[in-house]
C-alpha cells in the first residue's frame, strides 16, 4: 500500500459573491502521475493556487505528508515540498537561465549574509554546490548550453521547459505543473512528456498536471480528476473518464458555447 | 577563481585613485574647494549605492532615502559633540541606528506595493525630519555644529567598503533572493523565497549606509540642520539610481558622480541647477529610459567576447 501525499478535503474559494471552487477532494498518493483537466474557467489554477499557498483557501483542509498547509506563506508551502510551475510563464527575465534554476535552490544553501559579504570560505563551496546542482537540471532538459543566455532571450519551448527545471531545483515531493504543453508543437509536446516521465521515476515524484490536451492527459496519467464549475465532477482511470457522461457534457457543453 | 583576482584589480585601482588624490589634497594640488566636492562625491556614492540596494536590486520603490541619512548625520553628531567619542565611534553608530530605523519603517511597509510603499516611505522620512526638528537636544530648527572631523582617507574607504558590501551581497544567493523579488515576486514566493525577509534585509543594509553616509556628511560640514535632509535630498538620491539605471550599481555611481560634479558648478544657481536636473531627467527619459547604463555593469564592457552571446 502506497502512502497518502497529499489529501485535499471539501477545498473551496470565495472571490466577492463568485464561489470559484468548492468542495473539492482529492488524494494524491506517493508517485503518482494524476491529470487535472476541465473546461477554461473552470478552477483549475485557482485550486493550484490554494494547494500552494498563493490564496487561502475559505472552506476545506489541505494537507500534505500529514501536516496541514492552509494558512502557511507560498514560501513555506514550497519549503515544505510542493513545487509548481505556472499557466502564465513566469521566469525571472533579467536573471540568466542557471540563476533562475539557483533562485529556486536557495533554501537548500546555508552560507548566510556575513558569510557571502565577507567571502568567507563557507560562500565559495556554498555557491560551487548551488551552482553544480543547478547545472545537473539544465542538463536533465537540455538547458545547460543556454546557461549564460538572459531567461527573457530563450524561445518559448524552452522558457516552459526551464519552469519546470527551476520548480524541480526547489527540491519537491509534489509538484504541480500547470499546462506544461501550453503553445508547444507536438514534437515539442511528445519531448516535454517523456521528459515528465523520466524527472518522475528519477526523482521519486509525486505529479498533478493541468493539461488542455486529451490525448496526452490519456496517455500518461493514471488518474484523472475533472473539474467544471468549480466542482468535481468525476475521478477515475482515463478510461472511466472517458466514458463518463458528465465529462462528456462538460466538454460538449463547452464546445457549443464556443 | 578568475573572479576574485579581478575583484583585487579593482581595489587596486581603487587604492591607487585614492592615494594619488590624497597626495594631491596634501601637497596642495587639489584646493579645498575640490576636496569638498570630492568628499560630498563620496557621500552622495554611498547613498546612491545603498538605495540601489533598495530599488534597483529588490524592486521596492522607497523614496525616502534621505530620512536615514538625516538619522546617521544626526546621531554621530551626538556622539562626537555630545558624548566626545571617537568619530569612528559615530560612524558605526550612526550606521547602526539607522539600520535599526530602516527596520521600524520596513518591516510595517514591506508589505505595501508600488505607489503605497512609495508615499510611506515619503511619509516617514519627513516624520523623521519632523521630528528632529522639534528636539531641542540637538538643536531643532537652528540646526547643530558638528566639528569638522571627515577626511577623504574616511569618506573614501567608507564609500569602498559599502560598494564592496553591496556588490558582494549582490553576487550571492541572497541577492539573487532580492533580484527574484524584483523580477516576480509571486515566483520567488513560490520558490520558496522569504519575500519579506529579504525585502526588511535589503533596507535594513540600505538604511545602514545611508546612515554612514549621513555621518561622514555631517562631520564634513561643520553644521547640519534639518531642512538638509528634506524631500529634495531623497529626490537626488532617486535621481542618482533611476539615471544611472535600475539596477546597475556602476551606473549609479557614475550618475553619482557626475551630478555631484554638476550640483557643485550649480551651487551658486540653485533655480539653474533644478532646471538642469529636470532637462537631463527629460532627456534621459526620452533617449535612455532604461537609463545610462540599463541593467548593465561597466565593467560588462570590458569582457570583450565573454559574455558576447548574451544576446540569442
Ligand atoms: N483573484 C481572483 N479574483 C476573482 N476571481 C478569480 C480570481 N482568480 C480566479 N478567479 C475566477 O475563478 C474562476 C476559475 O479560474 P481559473 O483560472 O482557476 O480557471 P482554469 O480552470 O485555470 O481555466 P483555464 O483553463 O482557462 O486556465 C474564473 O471564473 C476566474 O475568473
Ligand atoms: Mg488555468
Amino acid at each position: 500500500m502506497t502512502n497518502l501525499l497529499l489529501n485535499v478535503a471539501h477545498l473551496g474559494i470565495q472571490f466577492g459573491g463568485l464561489k470559484a471552487v468548492q468542495n473539492v477532494d482529492i488524494q494524491l498518493y506517493d508517485g503518482e502521475l494524476i491529470g487535472l483537466i476541465g473546461p477554461n474557467g473552470a478552477g483549475k489554477t485557482t485550486t493550484f493556487n490554494m494547494l500552494t499557498g498563493v490564496y487561502a483557501p475559505t472552506e476545506g483542509t489541505i494537507t500534505f505528508q500529514g501536516k496541514t498547509l492552509n494558512g502557511l506563506d507560498p514560501y513555506k508551502v514550497t519549503q515544505s515540498g510542493i513545487s509548481r510551475t505556472f499557466q502564465n510563464i513566469r521566469l525571472f527575465k533579467e536573471l540568466t537561465v542557471l540563476e533562475n534554476v539557483e533562485v529556486a535552490n536557495h533554501s537548500l544553501a546555508t552560507h548566510g549574509i556575513f558569510a557571502s559579504i565577507l567571502r568567507l570560505p563557507s560562500f565559495f563551496t556554498g555557491e560551487k554546490k548551488m551552482e553544480q546542482q543547478s547545472l545537473a537540471f539544465l542538463k536533465i532538459f537540455g538547458l545547460d548550453v543556454y546557461k549564460d543566455e538572459l531567461a527573457k532571450n530563450l524561445p518559448y519551448g524552452m522558457q516552459r521547459r526551464l519552469e519546470i527545471a527551476r520548480a524541480l531545483a526547489a527540491n519537491p515531493k509534489l509538484l504541480l505543473l500547470d499546462e506544461p504543453a501550453a503553445g508547444m508543437n507536438p514534437q515539442e509536446t511528445h519531448e516535454l512528456m517523456e521528459l515528465i516521465a523520466f524527472i518522475r521515476k528519477e526523482f521519486n515524484l509525486t505529479i498533478l498536471l493541468i493539461e488542455h490536451d486529451m490525448s496526452l492527459v490519456m496517455g500518461i496519467c493514471e488518474r484523472i480528476y475533472v473539474l467544471d464549475h468549480g466542482q468535481l465532477i468525476a475521478n477515475g482511470t482515463p478510461e472511466e473518464i472517458r466514458q463518463n457522461p458528465k465529462v462528456i457534457e462538460a466538454y460538449l457543453g463547452e464546445e457549443v458555447v464556443d | 577563481m578568475k573572479k576574485s583576482k579581478a575583484f583585487w584589480a579593482y581595489v587596486a585601482i581603487a587604492i591607487i585613485v585614492y592615494a594619488v588624490v590624497q597626495f594631491s589634497m596634501s601637497s596642495g594640488m587639489i584646493g579645498s574647494y575640490y576636496s569638498n566636492m570630492l568628499i560630498i562625491m563620496c557621500v552622495n556614492v554611498m547613498l546612491a549605492v545603498s538605495l540601489h540596494l533598495i530599488i534597483g536590486i529588490t524592486g521596492q520603490f522607497s523614496i525616502g532615502h534621505a530620512g536615514f541619512m538625516a538619522v546617521g548625520a544626526y546621531m554621530s553628531a551626538i556622539v562626537t559633540m555630545k558624548f566626545d567619542l571617537p568619530f569612528i565611534v559615530a560612524i558605526v553608530a550612526a550606521g547602526c541606528v539607522a539600520l535599526l530605523a530602516g527596520l521600524l519603517i520596513g518591516i510595517p511597509t514591506l508589505r505595501l506595493r508600488g505607489d503605497y510603499l512609495a508615499i510611506a516611505t515619503l511619509g516617514f522620512a519627513e516624520i523623521i525630519r519632523i521630528v528632529i526638528l522639534n528636539v531641542d537636544y540637538v538643536g531643532g530648527a537652528a540646526g547643530m555644529t558638528v566639528s569638522r572631523q571627515t577626511t577623504w582617507t574616511y569618506a573614501f574607504f567608507a564609500m569602498l567598503i559599502t560598494i564592496i558590501v553591496i556588490a558582494n551581497y549582490t553576487k550571492s544567493r541572497h541577492g539573487r533572493a532580492c533580484i527574484a523579488i524584483r523580477e516576480d515576486e509571486i515566483a520567488a514566493d513560490a520558490m520558496g523565497i522569504n519575500t519579506t525577509y529579504y525585502k526588511v534585509v535589503a533596507f535594513a543594509i540600505g538604511a545602514f549606509f545611508a546612515g554612514v553616509a549621513g555621518a561622514i556628511f555631517s562631520h564634513q560640514l561643520f553644521f547640519i540642520q534639518p531642512t538638509s535632509f528634506g524631500f529634495l535630498k531623497s529626490f537626488d538620491i532617486l535621481i542618482y539610481v533611476v539615471l544611472g539605471g535600475l539596477g546597475s550599481l556602476s551606473g549609479s555611481v557614475l550618475a553619482a558622480v557626475l551630478l555631484t560634479i554638476v550640483s557643485t558648478y550649480l551651487a551658486e544657481f540653485p533655480e539653474t541647477r533644478m532646471i538642469i536636473y529636470s532637462l537631463v531627467l527629460i532627456l534621459v527619459m526620452l533617449y535612455r529610459p532604461t537609463g545610462l547604463l540599463g541593467t548593465k555593469e561597466i565593467t560588462d564592457f570590458f569582457k570583450f567576447g565573454k559574455k558576447g552571446g548574451k544576446n540569442v
